[in-house]
């Protein structure tokens, strides 16, 4: 027998007393710190954590939205619509999916506009659609884009994040890379300046193409930016990774971006950029 | 004590493949054993890798070495030589034959100091007027822990926008595995030859398979739906030209194999060298700017 008894207490319930009814989508806990924030109050700071700084993923139209000046944004080539070259068992269903998904065509919007103030050729990308690959499409749209900014001698914006090639375009995918970069070459020998913009996550072959070809690259805080996936490099040598490997500031330290820009001064920066390159 | 395998390994079922999109049938084992088979063939450890060739096609090849910034990457070999009266510059992918090679070569797989050691030897192309001869056969750009510190991305992206614009003769040639960017990181040309038994893909058999039926061992099924043999690149006209190979494959007869890509790459050359470096440029551009299918 025990020396001490502890009293068995009732559990009661408030019954009838008014619970709190939290609607769904009210509150966020924080991917990067795990406090409990508010959503509006997130969409109100361009979805960064107000209290670590977090930077959420974006869809192209809030990146559009947050970039380009209200009202000067005309888009280009918004009907592109991908083929399945390969006759690829089941892409046909993944794209219709990630046009319902991300409200697209495919996985890149251009078009011309103005960043504060400056005439820029635009394109930005957005995850949500078979994460962000490179297709004929992207890469189609790209090259355009380019081309379109040689001809109107602007200087030219991408805002990438991707996770590669597109696999279910096989060879055509990968020939993008050749595509977008070959385009880039010309709109550098017309002096013409071109901005990179990486946000998180750009891996694979947009990372090795056009992505990391900027006059000047800039990186949002925290982005992954690499060649492999942390996941293959593990696997390849066999050890774990050390913490931050292939994050905007291991980039920045390693001499691969100019600068880490945080998503409230992205604007003004590419506009000061734009501004500088013109004059 | 538990036999095994506790299951005999041919009782083990493999998993149907996906059925196509617009209904039809998956191609019968034939065809997906046909592309299996160019896989290995064109993996073959016998097979001619970039030095066997290069010591049958040219004379007086000079190796140099280094990107001039962080060191020598062995799983890419460049230099100059000449093809018949020809001088030109050459780059390949190295693989390594046994065990020990095959660590010093990195398994084919080069570094960015390699993509780096490439660019400068083409850019020596360039200056010197003289023609570029590549040779494509990787697994891949290297995954590691260092090729991301050195910017493996950067380095394969900067020899595509440089490739572009040299004003000089490409010719690449697919000899064994063409692996991804990896591949591409010597492969924008003004001609693009594959060797019948070779491949060139966006991804591997292997990473398709994993990727697609979570499933490592559906390799053969992958190779075939990735469309990645020299015949079907022909066909999607992304690659010019298909090299013949001696009978049974090229792994048979190394100099008949040579024999073939050296007429193929003076035949190309022949047609090149006569255009003028604007023209080059602009015949290269176009021949990338193509590349793509999608509706407008």
């Amino acid at each position: 027998m025990a020396w001490f008894k502890k009293p068995k207490k009732e559990i009661t319930r408030a019954v009838g007393k008014k619970q709190v009814q939290v609607p769904q989508g009210l509150y966020a806990k924080c991917k990067g710190c795990g406090s409990i924030l508010y959503n509006k109050e997130l969409d109100k700071n361009f979805k960064v954590c107000p209290k670590c700084g977090y930077h959420y993923q974006l869809s192209s139209l809030e990146r559009l939205y947050l970039t380009v000046d209200s009202g000067s944004f005309e888009e280009y080539d918004e009907k592109l619509d991908s083929k399945n070259p390969l006759d690829f068992p089941e892409y046909t269903d993944k794209i219709k999916k990630g046009q319902e998904k991300a409200k697209m065509t495919d996985a890149v919007i251009t078009g011309m506009g103005k960043i504060a103030g400056q005439p820029a050729s635009v394109a930005i990308m957005d995850f949500q659609f078979m994460g962000g690959s490179l297709g004929s499409v992207v890469g189609e749209k790209i090259t355009r884009a380019v081309e379109r900014a040689i001809e109107k001698k602007t200087g030219m914006v991408i805002v990438s994040t991707s996770g590669g090639a597109r696999m279910q375009e096989g060879i055509f995918s990968l020939m993008q890379m050749a595509k977008t970069s070959a385009a880039l070459a010309r709109l550098g020998e017309a002096g013409l300046p071109y901005l990179s913009v990486l946000t998180d996550p750009t891996t694979g072959g947009v990372a090795a193409s056009y992505s990391m070809l900027g006059d000047v690259n800039l990186a949002e805080p925290g982005a992954m930016v690499g060649f492999a996936g942390p996941r293959v490099i593990e696997q390849t040598i066999r050890q774990k990774l050390p913490k931050g490997f292939q994050r905007a500031e291991f980039l920045l330290e390693h001499g691969f971006v100019d600068a880490i820009v945080p998503r409230s001064r992205m604007k003004q920066t590419l506009g000061q950029y734009l501004k500088f390159f013109r004059s | 004590m538990r036999p095994f395998p506790a299951k005999g390994f041919s009782q083990v079922k493999a998993p149907k493949p996906l059925a196509r999109s617009n209904g039809k049938k998956p191609k019968g084992d034939d065809a997906i054993s046909a592309a299996w088979k160019k896989v290995q063939l064109a993996r073959h450890p016998q097979r001619p890798f970039a030095l066997d060739y290069i010591q049958r096609i040219f004379t007086d090849f000079n190796e140099i070495h280094g990107d001039r910034v962080f060191g020598d990457d062995q799983a890419i070999v460049a230099g100059f030589a000449y093809l018949g009266d020809q001088p030109v510059f050459v780059v390949g992918q190295q693989k390594g034959r046994d065990t020990k090679e095959n660590i010093k070569r990195n398994f084919g797989m080069p570094n960015p100091e390699g993509y780096r050691k490439a660019l400068r030897v083409m850019k020596m192309g360039e200056k010197f007027k003289k023609p570029i001869l590549t040779f494509i056969d990787t697994p891949g750009a290297y995954p590691g822990l260092g090729a991301e510190e050195r910017g493996q991305s950067e380095a394969i992206a900067r020899n595509l926008l440089e490739m572009a614009k040299l004003k000089t003769p490409i010719i690449a040639a697919v000899i064994g595995e063409g692996g991804s960017g990896g591949a591409l990181g010597i492969g924008v040309a003004n001609k693009v030859l594959m060797m019948e038994n070779s491949i060139y893909s966006v991804i591997s058999p292997e990473g398709c398979a994993a990727i697609l039926w979570n499933n490592r061992e559906m390799i053969r099924q992958a190779s075939e739906v990735l469309r990645l043999t020299a015949q079907d690149l022909r066909s999607f006209e992304i690659v010019d030209e298909i090299i013949p190979e001696p009978e049974g494959g090229a792994h048979l007869n190394h100099d008949s194999a040579a024999q073939n890509l050296k007429k193929a790459m003076e035949k190309n050359l022949k047609a090149l060298v006569g255009l003028s470096p604007k023209a080059l440029e602009e015949q290269r551009y176009q021949k990338f700017r193509s590349m793509g299918m999608f509706q407008d």
